[in-house]
């Protein structure tokens, strides 16, 4: 781990290099998302045991295995990999348009707003319209509309000054939450604690449909944020020295912004506003892999993703047959990790920026 | 390759830059001087194209460097701020490749043209030994001149540097300058220096223009405009200009 913190290191990305980081994280990617649904809990007499799925029952639809892997477990685990690469992604491209280590779709506002219009959703009774999907629709609407006033606030004629732009984020995410309060306050005790519950986060219940639908948001964000990973590189001098050697800066900064609200929304859609993946996944890769967009991007995609699938599946076992909200376990389980790379990057040489 | 006319621009009611024409052509290196608040950093970033001129018109060889598509521009003009923050623990040899955007897609890695042009430029400004550090991690001057071989890299035939050797010793502000000279003379770049420094633009310069309240106060060859009343009039301090054994001007408050 003290690699990353000398002050010499392999001079550039290569071929060789992105091929090792990319091909590590994804092994690690398609190994968490395929064991995670195998693993159960089951309780017998003699206390709480880990059971696995038997393999050779899966592909016999009568099989009670075959259901639970198939219907239940895996979607869970499919939408943890597209939540986290989607919120870590977004979180990636927010610290570098930003230049900001707080950046990420909470301080900036976006989870803030796509969250309370589900909960007004909830409030408004709409959680069963458009075939059960009205709150989701509702949550990336939201995130629509608070990147647009975000974004709007912060623009000062035709640059976007981080601080301004932040100090925005945080207001507008301050006024949504308290917003979300107000709706809670008025609503009855049967809505607010599913407002409550939906706003700690979890992937209990996901249908494939679900997933084709927010999956294809996703990978239109994903895909828009890699073609920017030379503009973001850029971008990290700030505006004015990557608009010298050819970034356009005013239209990478619409298309981070569109991806941002398209990867958060679909996010929010699916699993509710889960902290920290947006935070901590780019800090912790971009000391591993180093600052270059064109591997962290992806790496953070596939890393975040991983993070999510082991946080749900914890979420899922720990206090089996209950479950936690992931959102929990994310905070509980990020914070920590996140200081001790903190603590350890202050000693050397700095996890961010200067030396 | 650089040309402007009768550039004009204000902050509110008041008019930072008027009036201003210069032409900078190919094989030329040029100063532009003057006191604090002259001018010289916003008619840079005019003729950059990163700030709209209010009046006037400006050309980087066949392109209004305000207008055109970025990457446009940044093919025919290298423009290095005086102020350089990265926010990412990047090496120099990845910084001096930022230089290369202009001439690749977004995802794709360096090819070999990339990489010899990153290699040629970097040997120019002596930074070669430094490629494996981290940017941030260097001096004042090693940043300053992988920032230069940034622009080397750029492969532009303009070159704009506000204030390049604002943080160097001797040494090292006449090598950043040398190497600037044997760019323009060896493969015909046209570039315009931002510096407080009178004697290395007296130096190394083939023109020397001085910057006065927005407006052109003296310009021509260093050895008239130094000793020109007009300059003296301009930094508000009289000037002693004497002659060097081998031709070059030297200058000292008087």
């Amino acid at each position: 781990m003290s690699g990353f913190l000398a002050t010499r290191r392999a001079p550039r990305l290569t071929r060789g290099r992105l091929i090792a980081a990319l091909g590590g994280c994804l092994v690690v990617a398609a190994a968490v998302t395929l064991l995670a649904p195998l693993l159960g809990v089951e309780m017998t007499r003699s206390g709480r045991h880990f059971t696995w799925i038997d393999l050779s029952a899966i592909g016999d639809p009568d099989a009670t295995d075959h259901q639970v892997f198939v219907l239940a477990r895996l979607p869970r685990a499919l939408a943890a990999m597209m939540v986290g690469a989607a919120l870590a992604a977004a979180g990636c491209a927010f610290q570098a348009l930003l230049r900001n280590p707080l950046a990420e779709p909470f301080t900036l506002g976006i989870s803030s707003g796509s969250s309370l219009a589900a909960v007004l959703a909830i409030r408004l009774g709409l959680d069963g319209v458009l075939g059960g999907t009205g709150v989701g629709v509702a949550a990336l609407f939201g995130a629509a509309a608070s990147v647009t006033v975000v974004w709007r606030l912060g623009r000062v004629g035709r640059s976007l000054p981080p601080a301004t732009l932040l100090l925005a984020g945080v207001t507008v995410a301050m006024l949504c939450a308290a917003a979300s309060m107000l709706v809670q306050y008025t609503a009855e005790f049967a809505e607010v604690s599913r407002m409550v519950r939906w706003m700690m986060g979890g992937f209990e219940v996901v249908r494939y449909g679900t997933l084709l639908r927010a999956g294809v948001a996703i990978g239109i964000g994903l895909l828009i944020l890699l073609s920017l990973a030379r503009d973001l590189n850029a971008l990290a001098a700030g505006a004015e020295a990557a608009a010298s050697v050819g970034v356009s800066v005013g239209r990478a900064q619409s298309l981070v912004f569109i991806a941002a609200s398209l990867l958060v929304g679909a996010s929010i859609a699916i699993g509710g506003p889960i902290g920290f993946v947006g935070l901590m996944v780019p800090h912790a890769l971009r000391a591993l892999v180093g600052p270059d967009h064109r591997v962290l991007l992806p790496a953070s995609m596939l890393a975040g993703g991983a993070l999510l699938v082991l946080c749900d599946t914890f979420a899922r076992l720990a206090i089996a047959p209950a479950q936690l909200p992931v959102g929990i376990v994310t905070a509980l389980l990020g914070a920590p990790f996140f200081l001790m790379i903190l603590v350890r990057g202050k000693r050397g040489a700095q996890l961010w920026g200067g030396g | 390759m650089i040309a402007c006319e009768q550039v004009g621009f204000d902050y509110g009611t008041r008019a930072i830059v008027a009036g201003v024409s210069l032409e900078v052509g190919a094989g030329e290196l040029c100063a532009v001087v003057g006191p604090n608040g002259a001018g010289k950093t916003t008619l840079v970033r005019i003729l950059a194209g990163l700030l709209p001129a209010a009046r006037g018109r400006v050309r980087v060889g066949d392109l209004d460097p305000a207008t055109a598509p970025r990457r446009e521009v940044a093919r025919r003009l290298a423009y290095v701020p005086q102020l350089y923050e990265l926010a990412f623990p990047f090496t120099v040899a990845e910084v001096v490749l930022m230089g290369r955007y202009a001439h690749r897609g977004g995802l794709g890695l360096e090819d070999d043209a990339d990489l010899a042009a990153a290699h040629d430029a970097m040997r120019r400004c002596d930074v070669d030994d430094l490629e494996g550090r981290r940017f941030d991690t260097l001096s004042g001057g090693e940043q300053r001149r992988a920032l230069l071989a940034q622009a080397f890299c750029q492969g532009a035939a303009t070159i704009i540097l506000d204030e390049p050797t604002a943080a160097l010793d001797p040494a090292h502000a006449h090598a950043v300058m040398a190497a600037l000279r044997a760019t323009c003379a060896d493969r015909g770049a046209a570039a315009l220096v931002v510096t407080h420094d009178l004697n290395l633009a007296a130096r190394w310069t083939d023109r020397v223009i001085v910057m006065a309240r927005g407006a052109v106060a003296a310009a021509g060859p260093a050895t008239e405009v130094l000793a020109a009343p007009a300059t003296a009039a301009a930094f508000g301090v009289p000037l002693h200009v004497g002659t060097l054994p081998g031709g070059a001007a030297f200058v000292v408050p008087a």
